[in-house]
């Protein structure tokens, strides 16, 4: 038993397995910095439709000794001074008869539990809280802490609900909004252009939804609201598309995946937001047609589908923005540190993607003396300070890799010239002395790692042109066009039978085991195609006592950074303007971390300047290496 | 725009590739994957497949493809849905483990997919089925189609339902043809069986009806012409037979179609129509197909004629002809040529003919037809086109030009009788070579008429002003600018006989 620090016993009408009753917000809270309600849990706090008054009931409360009975929406009963639950129900046949009259009235408006057709009447919120149940228990899946499930996400999702007033508080927002009709402007209605249109969804032309602009999406959205019922399988669906969103953080899909990140990045876990966005994608945690796990009675149609249905890969600065957007919202504290022993400090991070990018060791050395000078590593700047608009948010995985890019322009230059002389001179002294581990030839390793980024590049390619986007269970706008969705789906599955037969390829495989190496060099091969035990020896020299790079020069990306809050980019970048070999170290992290080039090229710039700060203040050349 | 026979046209599939585009745009830069983007990639991904016949290949895209089926609500000229007919089609229809079988079985399904091209669906499906030799049930498909009815799309696919009636006329037609056959064979045997006659003409007057449907709105409609001039010729109709295929001819609101002319041309032959009338079709045919082998027909007739414009306009066509690659080893076109200029050279009338023709081809030809290389190659492979060729050669070029060179050569070692003749004949006329050569006679001796600037000019045409006023020597006056630039800058009135008499240095020549 958990201690009875609960909330409400919440009966919700997923009830999957028993397997999930600790989801339904019984979870106690652990975390003592998470602001959600303080434990102590009145009337006006629960959660949208779970309690109730149990006035028939006049036992005392084996905990407290008061008789102040709630009741949940299974009939169960809970005090309502120190909510713990009983064991004990109503003993009443018809429960339904129960949650329709008296009982209802208290909760939210009056509803019934099941309409005519087998489905329910569900909220919004609870199809978000479904599918965030479903990610992380596919992030448990994958070996994160278990803690993160019940008392971490669980409490962020509460606190939310809570801030958002959607549970939890006095007057549900969803009633003060139906006063609010019309949106006043687009840029609070579709946070997320590449779903599909209101006005999409509405005609029955039903044309590309991309081709909407916000715009004449708004103008839609004003003409829906004047006719006054707007379909949804929901009971809020409508309402939740044109609420005001300016003083609350609407969900969304996307949000769902920046839950899930902040939920990781407090509980540390060794996994970075590109590799969280790349199991997505690879679909090792639910996120498109994740709707398909909704119980039968939860039916989606008309705007909901906007809500749900998704049709676009995640992006990395979205998912990024809101999750510190969610972070600021929910008034979060300080998230736990980031110390050197984290998986996410640039020292750990630059040792993974040296090891990917199949680069020496020894660099390991030279990204840490850079994090060290210019004071990346400290906790204060690794930790998220919600709120905090001062400092810049560390996106770590970008960051470690743009410390490699730093040091390879270290040491190599990257000029299209000086890396492929250090490679001449290498070459020769390889051929000569073939005793202790080779030097790094920066030729061989520019062949061998291209070679592999191409093929892999081309198979990502064709992955993506392959890419299922649907799934079995289709979802239709509204019951007239079910027969003819059905019809078409049945016909996608023929037409794909015949001629996955014409393919001859095999059936797709299973979905590939999950990895944080994309690209994998193992040293055991004897071809000479593993750069990990290289030595750096022909690129450094030793003065008083401290390796320095041969390399004198050194090239800065820009000499003047953007401001990122007005531009957007502390730099920009575009690939004619820079040196050939640049290009291709930016394009290989590029396609490991799955991002554009220009978020890392924004943060190399951002390091160089930090590193040449005080040479560049004293209008100094800068073109002579920082003394160590 | 005219309709065509051939209603599926992959090419519009695989033309419109503003997609390819959008593939670089996911591997380089573009980390926001869509559906739209991604189905974008895919159908690239399966053009290009196409194009290279990787059916295999093309069908493991096409697998993915299908799924904008679910979301195909574009107005887009050609969506998704017939994207997917049409490639599909294509693969099933060269991929080699595909069967008939499977093909009917996609086809019924893409005629449920789109009500806006059903009868397209039905007119590819049929087509796919009488390529496969299935008369029987293409001809089944036709019916079905033809009694195709819903709401308003029937009225909207007007076209492709007369489409659907003129192929099912063309079957009927195919089965008139067949009786037909039976009856000749069993008439020859003395038989005649009434009851195949009786359904012989059943098949003549449905299919009779559809084909003239047809044929009535404009378009190419060649195979249905011919059947249906068939069927009426059989019948004896024959003026209907020729109002049809002057209509198909000259009617203005068909597009041009050079087989139209060629039809009439060849039922006025039948017919035996005067030689005026069948020259007035073949001339039609000439402008629109210079290089149409009916060209020869023509010449030939041209150059029987008396009148001398014809005779005149013979020798052109039979030039332009051979200035086409596809006629280079042509041996009839080069025996006509040979035979008029030979005619021409021994009249010694009309040289300024030949001259006029040979003035914008002599930079090239000589290089074109009259190589050594050719003239080796002729002789090893066709003797008597070397024949003709060397005595065109030798006249226009002259008795030292390489191809006559080494015909005659060759000719006389092999012993032949005519190639001695051909010597014989070419140096008898040697003369005619300068004088049609015409300049280069003209550049060894400049000063005809000392004094004259006006020749000077003439010797130099390039550098001749066209608006300059200049006197001919039979002291006309007469401007540069009406005469073609192509041609040498004479006056029109002197075209024809001066240059002729200047070049052989005498001026027995006279203006009118």
């Amino acid at each position: 038993m958990r201690p009875r620090h609960v909330c409400a016993r919440r009966e919700s009408p997923f009830t999957c397995s028993d397997a999930h009753e600790s989801w339904r917000l019984t979870a106690t809270i652990m975390c003592s910095e998470l602001p959600v309600a303080d434990g102590k849990c009145d009337d006006h706090l629960l959660p949208t439709r779970a309690n109730t008054k149990g006035r028939d009931f006049n036992e005392r409360c084996a905990q407290c000794s008061e008789v102040n009975w709630g009741l949940t929406d299974g009939g169960g009963f809970y005090c309502r001074s120190c909510h713990y639950v009983t064991e004990r129900t109503r003993e009443v046949v018809n429960t339904d008869f129960i949650t329709n009259s008296r009982v209802q009235t208290i909760s939210k408006g009056s509803k019934k539990q099941e309409k005519n057709d087998g489905s329910c009447e569900w909220y919004i919120c609870e199809g978000f809280q479904l599918v965030l149940k479903k990610q992380v228990e596919a992030l448990e899946a994958l070996g994160v802490c278990p803690q993160m499930k019940d008392e971490i996400l669980c409490n962020f999702w509460r606190c939310y609900l809570q801030k958002s007033k959607q549970a939890y508080c006095k007057r549900p927002a969803a009633e003060t909004v139906k006063a609010l009709s019309v949106c006043e402007s687009s840029t609070d209605v579709d946070s997320d252009p590449e779903r599909p249109s209101l006005l999409h969804l509405l005609s029955l032309s039903e044309s590309e939804g991309d081709l909407q602009t916000d715009c004449s999406f708004a103008s839609s959205l004003s003409k829906v609201s004047e006719s006054t019922s707007v379909y949804s399988g929901s009971v809020d669906g409508s309402l939740y598309i044109m609420k005001n969103q300016k003083e609350k953080l609407r969900m969304t899909m996307p949000m769902t995946l920046s839950f899930c990140y902040m939920a990781l990045l407090w509980m540390r876990e060794p996994i970075t937001l590109s590799e969280f966005l790349r199991f997505v994608v690879e679909g090792h945690i639910p996120y498109l047609n994740v709707f398909q796990h909704f119980p039968e009675k939860m039916k989606l149609c008309g705007l909901d589908l906007k809500i749900f249905c998704v049709e676009s890969w995640p992006v990395y600065e979205e998912v990024f923005n809101k999750m510190h957007e969610l972070a600021a919202f929910l008034d979060l504290p300080r998230f736990p540190d980031i110390t050197e022993s984290c998986f996410l400090h640039p020292d750990m991070l630059c040792m993974k993607y040296l090891m990917e990018a199949n680069l020496p060791d020894e660099l390991h050395n030279w990204t840490c003396r850079v994090v060290k000078k210019i004071g990346i590593g400290e906790v204060d700047f690794l930790t998220l300070m919600p709120g905090n608009k001062s400092t810049r948010k560390v996106k770590y995985d970008v960051l470690a890799a743009a410390v490699i890019v730093v040091v390879l322009k270290l040491l190599f230059l990257l000029d299209d010239h000086y890396e492929w002389l250090l490679s001449e001179f290498a070459e020769e002294r390889n051929k000569n002395n073939t005793e202790g581990g080779p030097y790094f030839e920066f030729k061989k390793w520019y062949e061998v790692v291209k070679h592999s980024l191409d093929v892999e590049q081309k198979k990502l390619d064709e992955e993506r042109a392959k890419y299922l986007w649907r799934c079995e269970k289709p979802l239709f706008y509204s019951v007239k066009k079910k027969s003819k969705v059905l019809k078409r789906r049945q016909m996608v599955v023929n037409l794909q039978n015949q001629f996955g037969k014409l393919s001859g390829s095999v059936q797709r495989a299973e979905k590939p085991n999950p990895s944080s190496f994309q690209l994998s060099w193992s040293e055991e091969n004897t071809d000479g195609s593993c750069f990990h035990r290289h030595s750096l020896k022909g690129v450094l020299q030793e003065k008083r006592g401290l390796l320095t790079a041969m390399n004198p020069d050194y090239w800065l990306c820009t000499v003047k950074l953007c401001n990122e809050k007005l531009c957007g980019h502390l730099a920009h970048y575009k690939d004619v303007e820079f040196p050939q070999s640049y290009h291709f170290v930016l394009g290989l992290f590029s396609f490991l971390l799955r991002i554009q080039p220009s978020y890392i090229h924004d943060e190399v710039c951002m390091i160089e300047h930090k590193l040449f700060n005080t040479k560049l203040y004293k209008k100094l050349k800068y073109n002579r290496v920082l003394r160590k | 725009m005219g309709m065509s026979c051939f209603p599926v046209d992959l090419h519009m599939c695989l033309s419109s590739k503003p997609e390819l585009k959008m593939t670089l745009c996911i591997s380089s830069n573009e980390h926001k994957l869509n559906f739209k983007k991604s189905k974008e990639g895919c159908l690239s991904y399966i053009q290009d497949a196409l194009l290279q016949k990787q059916w295999k290949r093309a069908a493991e895209f096409l697998t993915c493809y299908v799924e904008s089926l679910e979301k195909d609500y574009s107005r887009e000229h050609i969506g998704p849905s017939e994207m997917i007919w049409r490639i599909g089609t294509e693969i099933l229809w060269h991929h080699s483990q595909s069967s008939m079988k499977e093909f009917n079985c996609f086809m019924e399904q893409m005629k449920t997919l789109g009500v806006k091209r059903y009868l397209k669906v039905c007119l590819e499906h049929v087509f796919h089925l009488l390529c496969n030799g299935q008369i029987d049930e293409a001809y089944q498909n036709l019916s079905l189609a033809e009694s195709w009815r819903f709401g308003e799309q029937t009225a909207i696919q007007d076209k492709e339902m007369k489409l659907i009636q003129a192929y099912r006329g063309l079957l009927d037609y195919c089965s008139w043809s067949k009786q037909k056959n039976i009856l000749l064979e069993n008439g020859e045997d003395g038989f005649s069986d009434l009851a195949v006659e009786q359904e012989m003409h059943g098949y003549f007057r449905k299919a009779a009806v559809n084909l003239k449907e047809i044929i009535k709105i404009p378009g190419v409609w060649d195979v249905f012409v011919k059947c249906y001039v068939d069927l009426l010729e059989f019948y004896g109709d024959h003026n209907e037979a020729r109002q049809v295929l002057n209509e198909y001819a000259y009617n203005s609101k068909f597009p041009a179609n050079p087989n139209a002319h060629v039809y009439l041309y060849q039922f006025l032959k039948r017919q035996g129509e005067s030689k005026k009338s069948l020259i007035s079709a073949l001339k039609i045919l000439h402008d629109i197909v210079p290089s149409h082998e009916l060209m020869i027909d023509f010449n030939t007739m041209l150059q029987k004629s008396k009148k001398r414009k014809k005779r005149r306009l013979g020798l052109e066509v039979i030039f332009t002809g051979l200035d086409y690659a596809g006629w280079k080893e042509n041996a009839k076109a080069w025996s006509c040529l040979a035979r008029q200029v030979k005619q021409i050279v021994i009249s010694e009338k009309h040289l300024d003919w030949i001259k006029q023709e040979w003035n914008s081809r002599k930079d090239w030809w000589p290089a074109f037809h009259f190589s050594h290389y050719l003239a080796k190659r002729n002789w090893q492979e066709n003797k008597s086109l070397s024949y003709e060729k060397a005595l065109v050669a030798g006249i226009l070029l002259g008795k030292d030009c390489k191809y006559f060179k080494y015909v005659s050569h060759q000719g006389c070692k092999a012993q032949l009788k005519r190639f001695r003749m051909l010597k014989k004949f070419v140096n008898r006329h040697s003369l005619v070579y300068l004088r049609i050569s015409g300049v280069p006679g003209l550049r060894r001796a400049p000063r005809i008429f000392p004094g004259d600037s006006w020749l000077l000019c003439w010797a130099q045409p390039q550098a001749v002003n066209p608006a300059f006023p200049v006197s001919c020597p039979h002291g006309r006056k007469c401007t540069g600018k009406d005469s073609k630039p192509h041609k040498l800058l004479l006056p029109k009135h002197c075209q024809g006989h001066c240059h002729v008499l200047m070049a052989t240095q005498t001026s027995r020549g006279t203006c009118q």
